[in-house]
């Protein structure tokens, strides 16, 4: 049982200040496998990327998202 | 018992739909505090405009009585009264409009990061909530289901059509980020005491921000037409202590990883 869970989250992007983050999040995917691609899949300074994604994202699309990058179906700038 | 009746209900906030209810619910967020005080500022104009229309009206509808005044008058200027009302209007609008728009613009200001996304998925005909913010992998450490408690289940004070199985639990005086989305069709998540109602769209992400100022269980219904069950999928939200709601969370998660 945890005492303190730590409250931190994806942070505002000022990039996207509008009510529709559709576009928050499939960014903060991509940057993560961009990350991973350029660091290497075990570095830890994409994990943070990772973090932001999955807070932001709906399983149901990472999902989706992950199965179309191992059929190479991915419609993004990876 | 009538006197007994009305000191209960003032110390119990209204934070659900009441019968014959006139007002707003009491407001759970500074969001809602500014929409029920813009409300106050708008109304002041309000009543002032209707008891001078009215006020002209029965004068006019008075004095030009057929009867009384059979000749009609033939006046079709007056640069006075012209200038004149065309300047007030122009000052109340101009009263009114600027409350509106501070409010409306400081609602989409989000000044300090969130501390917690939660995920609001509407489904054909429940709700799925979604705590990513904790979880290593890709699957999500919190994801849950929320139906409506149909009537026959309903224990003895709970609310008809309001009640849900699982609740969201939120921690109060926190700044929390809600995103809104659908896996079908349009929904809409609407909690009327916290001020908020966002449209979930399939295919799209919106946010809310809101600071639930206070702990409480706080309703809210769909607002947006799917399908048969529309007026059956409602929401709640609960606002724990901060200091509480790390022990609600992973309560709810030791049934979860059972049944998720």
């Amino acid at each position: 049982m945890e005492e303190e869970i730590e409250l931190k989250t994806a942070p505002a992007d000022f990039r996207f200040p509008t009510t529709n983050q559709t576009r928050h999040c499939f960014t903060r995917y991509i940057e993560f496998h961009r990350c991973t691609t350029a660091k290497g899949e075990e570095s830890n300074d994409c994990e943070r990327f990772a973090k932001y994604y999955r807070a932001l994202c709906p399983g149901e699309w990472v999902e989706k998202w992950n199965e179309q990058r191992e059929s190479g179906t991915f419609p993004g700038p990876l | 018992m009538i006197v007994l009746k009305w000191l209960f209900l003032t110390i119990s906030p209204c934070d659900a739909a009441e019968p014959w209810q006139l007002g707003s619910q009491d407001a759970a967020t500074p969001i809602m505090q500014g929409i029920i005080d813009l409300h106050h500022d708008i109304f002041f104009f309000l009543i002032l405009i209707l008891v001078f229309v009215l006020w002209i009206l029965v004068r006019a509808l008075w004095h030009f009585h057929y009867k009384k005044n059979a000749i009609p008058q033939r006046i079709v200027h007056g640069t006075t009264i012209e200038i004149l009302r065309t300047i007030f209007p122009s000052i109340i609008s101009m009263f009114i409009a600027i409350p509106s728009f501070a409010l409306l613009y400081s609602m989409d200001e989000v000044v300090v990061d969130p501390a917690i996304t939660i995920k609001a998925i509407g489904h054909q005909w429940y709700r799925t909530y979604e705590y990513s913010d904790y979880n290593s992998s890709d699957e999500q450490s919190l994801t849950f289901d929320s139906y409506m408690i149909p009537e026959e289940d309903l224990e003895l004070g709970q609310s008809r059509l309001l009640e849900v199985d699982n609740r969201v639990v939120v921690p109060a005086k926190t700044h929390l980020r809600i995103i809104v989305t659908s896996a079908d069709v349009p929904h809409s998540w609407a909690v009327p005491s916290s001020g908020v109602k966002c449209d979930a769209v399939p295919g799209r992400l919106n946010q809310i921000s809101i600071l639930v100022q206070r702990e409480g269980v706080y309703y809210g219904q769909c607002s947006e037409i799917c399908g048969t069950n529309h007026a059956f999928t409602p929401i709640v939200v609960e606002a724990v202590p901060r200091k509480d709601y790390g022990s609600r969370v992973s309560n709810q998660l030791i049934p979860q990883t059972g049944e998720a």
